[in-house]
């Protein structure tokens, strides 16, 4: 197997150091200069270079099966190793959707072939993402898959007995609920954050208060059942304020916020550009000042990208008849690094924390998120922490042309990803991908 | 009478005056005396005068009518007709918004049209004028007064009175300030030329 | 100005001058030979996505009296039923070589996208998007309004005057209103004093931060004796929704009668009375106010069609770039 030793660079930001990857490990660490490359080795000279280890995203969509045209697990895993993942989780809306062992199975073996990163796909809460019926939770975490998230993401699990069933179901297993927080009836026909711009633009409005409800029932509710609750994309500050006292009350309960909204603004709807269209919608200053300090204090778990890719055509068209959504996967690292780092609210160990390891331990990815220590699975990404460069989506990875930061300077390069000791991404460009490993080559086929 | 001065773009403009305060005026006494003559009196005249130095000469023409023949009633048989509409150049110049037309409270028809202008030159406002005229009525005739024709036509128009004739070259440029809207009564002619001193 | 698509962008001098080009054009439509050339070759495409008899026909007949050469599309019927996008019909109108799109659109900012996405290089007018804007009715509402408030009901007579210090009610279904909307930017850039009545379930959230008063009680604000009335269309599917319990209690909360007519008229007798249309008459307005005295509202289509050719004028006759 790959050997390969990176020279000089400085783990989650400390002294610089030497590691060894071997056999899909990390093998040795020492001081910079300590370490000397073994025959055949490659060596990566990483001085200036941050290591953390390999980013995993909880919040994908991957369109695959059934919007290939959006996105396939291929491109859209591409695109995650470029933007220094080892690991993302591929929400469960495709066409059919994610609510069987069948499927899950054929998303993660698609992830399996395509070697980018590990595929974890998350299993759909209702059948048909409908709200009326729990699907089939424990065959699909029993599956090869090993399903652990369970989302309607997308929709909301409105129904508050089926969604305390869910909680209370997933225990057997150790999975995780992860809610999409939207009251249905006060956002119907919504198309951006109502404030007193929805009003001047004439877009009918998403309220603050249609997404702190559902979070504010859903934490009482965890709390009463005893379960893990996980909430995706927080987007206002009064989400913040009621997950912050949750967790006082010792709620288990863990939030993400996506990195659009840690930068953007409600104020770009000005100019009725659907890229900006996305649910839940931008907010106001004020609600991204306060996910930012959500971050920094922790009562913000992680950054997930909340990667929705859609084709040229579900954008270029007026604000209305436009889907919602952005990708996120090639940025991510850039914007929490403009969000968070620069203004100080989160160091390189808290990018490592938000980004890798925390995602890994909500989503029970095993061998994904560990320290960069001898012994960890080598998935490790090296950052150039001075570069900076304009997004330019048509030069990305992912099929999806809906980067809301397109033109957008952007600091921080991913120069290098390794997934299982085996370069994705080297000199910022995509590499190879990982092959299969052996034993699974046989029984990968049958789904082709 | 003629100075020379340097603007500031190093382009040397050579001014003078053609008409003063008092020339204009007999030019205007003279040209009422030759309407009424070829009328044979005030009959049936109306002065349409072109926004918006020709309608002030319009009026002024009236009031020495009214003053010849006090059965002239001046304001009665003086109105003003905007041609922006009907301007061939439209596309060529940034957008100009139309002035007021105002015609005699008993129409133009059957009527001897005084067309009133300051500077005759290309012909084209006048053809535009014809044709306004002719969405507002039928005129028995129409004929054409100027302060000034400075030559240089590009249609088939000619005026049937005229202040003065006054030859210049397509680089000069003609100046009518009249006392209602500039202060002063006088015609000036300009010309400049680039870098020479 | 490039485009004319909202009367929040319109400077007092901007507005001023359309209305006072709008005086011109009303004059000339008093006389017999209506028909002006200042568009003759120039072609207004008319881009319908949604219903609208009245104000199709006041810019179909603008263009015409101007000269124009005039292609309607309306959606019903067409290929737009089937899918086609506003993209594809752009550029599909732009291929026939448009100057000027006149749009009607139910999203809101689809005149937005028209004009800066390049579908068309013409430029654009909107005709009403959404529950954003319709800058030509807000600009005939104050036509109207200066004409005889400022001129005495006398064409020209208000040229060059805005409306400072002149008081306007605007009642009805603020919400869902484009009008409100449009009418509330360009009244205060021409000085007037503006208060919405509505239910404040028919009011947007942040109505507080537009630059007019808000109150819920219709006789008060006419109690302040304002120079101006004008009544918004509601539908009475809104009664569905729960916006109001029933079109009798929002008749009597907030509904034009000839009683309220005759409070304002015996303190402002001047006052006049506006609705965009169409009526939805013993709803927000009854018969005798609509077709009573005060009544500007079939003026006010007439005025539309000057201040629609004045719009096309402007944006159409200069110099090409």
């Amino acid at each position: 197997m790959d050997t390969t030793l990176i020279t000089g660079a400085r783990p989650l930001g400390g002294e610089a150091a030497d590691l060894l990857l071997r056999d899909g490990a990390i093998a040795e660490v020492g001081p910079a200069g300590s370490l000397s490359a073994p025959e055949g080795a490659r060596v990566v000279r990483a001085s200036g270079l941050i290591a953390l280890p390999g980013l995993v995203d909880l919040h994908t969509h991957l369109r695959e099966p059934g919007r290939e045209d959006a996105e396939t697990v291929e491109t859209g895993t591409r695109a995650a190793a470029l933007g220094g993942f080892t690991a993302v989780h591929a929400m469960a809306n495709t066409a059919p959707v994610a609510d069987t062992a069948g499927v899950v199975e054929q998303v993660w073996r698609l992830g399996q072939q395509a070697g980018w990163c590990d595929v974890r796909p998350v299993g759909a809460v209702t059948i048909g993402l409908a709200g009326e019926r729990l699907a089939e939770l424990g065959a699909m975490a029993d599956s090869a898959a090993g399903v652990r998230v369970f989302s309607d993401d997308g929709k909301c699990v409105f129904d508050a007995v089926l969604l305390r069933r869910a909680l209370e179901y997933v225990k057997a297993f150790d999975g995780v609920v992860a809610q999409h927080a939207q009251e249905p009836r006060l956002t119907e026909g919504a198309q951006m954050n109502e404030s007193a711009l929805s009003g001047v633009l004439g877009l009918r409005g998403w309220p603050a208060v249609a997404e702190e409800a559902i979070i504010a029932r859903d934490v009482l509710l965890a709390g009463h059942v005893g379960s893990r609750l996980h909430v995706c994309h927080v987007s206002t500050a009064g989400s913040v304020e009621i997950v912050r006292w949750a967790k006082a009350r010792g709620v288990d309960v863990t939030a993400e916020v996506t990195p659009h909204h840690l930068l953007l603004t409600d104020e770009l709807v000005r100019g009725y550009d659907p890229v900006y269209k996305v649910n839940p919608p931008l907010r106001s200053n004020d609600d991204v000042r306060a996910l930012r300090e959500g971050v920094a204090d922790g009562t913000i778990d992680i950054v997930a990208t909340d990667h929705a890719p859609h084709p040229v055509e579900d954008k270029d068209c007026e604000w209305s008849a436009a889907a919602m959504g952005m990708t996120g996967l090639e940025t991510a690292l850039s914007v929490v690094l403009a969000a968070l780092v620069e203004p100080g609210h989160l160091d390189w160990a808290g990018v490592a924390r938000v980004m890798s390891q925390t995602p890994a331990r909500i989503g029970r990815v095993t061998g994904q998120g560990g320290a960069l220590a001898v012994g960890e699975a080598a998935h490790v990404v090296l950052i150039d922490p001075a570069a900076r460069w304009t997004v330019d989506p048509a030069a990305m990875a992912t099929k999806g042309r809906n980067s809301p930061f397109a033109g957008r300077e952007l600091p921080g390069r991913v120069v290098a990803t390794f997934y299982g000791g085996h370069p994705t991404v080297l000199d910022g460009a995509l590499a190879t991908p990982r092959a299969l490993p052996a034993s699974d080559r046989e029984g990968a086929s049958w789904s082709k | 009478m003629a100075d020379a001065r340097l603007s500031p773009e190093n382009v040397t403009v050579h001014a003078s005056t053609v008409l003063d305060a008092s020339e204009i005026s007999r030019s205007l006494t003279r040209i009422a005396h030759e309407l009424l003559e070829r009328n044979k009196g005030p009959q049936g005249l109306v002065l349409m005068g072109i926004p918006r130095r020709g309608t002030l000469l319009a009026r002024r023409l009236a009031e020495r009518l009214e003053q010849v023949e006090p059965g002239f009633d001046a304001a009665a048989c003086t109105g003003s007709l905007d041609v922006t509409m009907h301007r061939d150049d439209l596309r060529r110049n940034p957008t100009r918004a139309p002035e007021p037309t105002t015609l005699p409270a008993a129409g133009i028809d059957g009527t001897t049209v005084v067309l009133v202008d300051d500077v005759l030159y290309s012909g084209r406002t006048v053809r535009a004028a014809l044709d306004a005229l002719s969405d507002l009525g039928r005129p028995r005739a129409v004929r054409l007064a100027v302060l000034v024709d400075r030559g240089h036509r590009e249609l088939p128009i000619r005026a049937d009175h005229v202040g003065k004739n006054l030859p210049t070259s397509t680089s000069e440029r003609v100046y009518v300030r009249l006392v209602e809207t500039d202060g002063v009564d006088e015609v000036r002619i300009e010309s400049r030329e680039a870098g020479t001193s | 100005m490039k485009h004319l698509l909202s009367a929040a962008d319109l400077t007092r001098e901007q507005a001023v001058r359309l209305l006072d080009v709008a005086e011109q054009m009303a004059a000339t439509q008093q006389r017999e030979i209506k028909k002006l050339p200042a568009l003759r070759g120039r072609t207004v495409v008319n881009l319908f996505f949604e219903d609208s008899t009245r104000t199709r026909l006041s810019f179909e007949t603008a263009a015409k009296r101007l000269s124009a050469d005039v292609i309607t599309f309306s959606a019903k019927g067409s290929s737009v039923s089937k899918g086609e996008s506003l993209k594809d019909t752009a550029l599909t109108l732009q291929a026939m070589g448009a100057d000027a799109v006149v749009i009607r659109h139910a999203s809101s900012g689809a005149p937005h996208r028209l004009a800066e996405k390049g579908w068309t290089s013409g430029a654009v007018l909107n005709a009403g998007d959404g529950t954003h804007e319709h800058p030509t009715q807000a600009l005939l509402d104050t036509f109207t309004l200066r004409k005889h408030l400022v001129g005495g009901g006398q064409l020209g007579a208000a040229a060059g005057a805005d409306l400072a210090g002149r008081r306007v009610v605007v009642v009805g279904d603020v919400l869902h209103s484009r009008v409100a909307r449009s009418n509330v930017h360009l009244l205060h850039t021409l000085g007037a004093r503006v208060t919405l009545v509505a239910p404040p379930t028919l009011l947007p959230l942040g109505v507080e931060t537009w630059p007019c008063e808000v109150s819920y009680d219709l006789d008060a604000a006419l109690g302040e004796a304002p120079d101006a009335l004008m009544a918004l269309r509601v539908q009475l599917e809104r009664m569905n929704a729960a916006y109001f319990p029933s079109a009798r209690e929002y008749s009597r909360r907030y509904g034009v009668t000839a009683e309220r007519m005759a409070a304002l008229t015996a303190l402002t007798p001047h006052a006049q009375l506006l609705h965009p249309g169409p009526m939805n008459r013993g709803l927000e307005i009854t018969a005798e106010a609509a077709d009573g005295p005060r009544s500007r509202v079939v003026e006010q289509v007439t005025n539309g069609v000057a201040v629609r050719m004045a719009a096309l004028y402007l944006l159409l006759a200069g110099e090409e770039e």
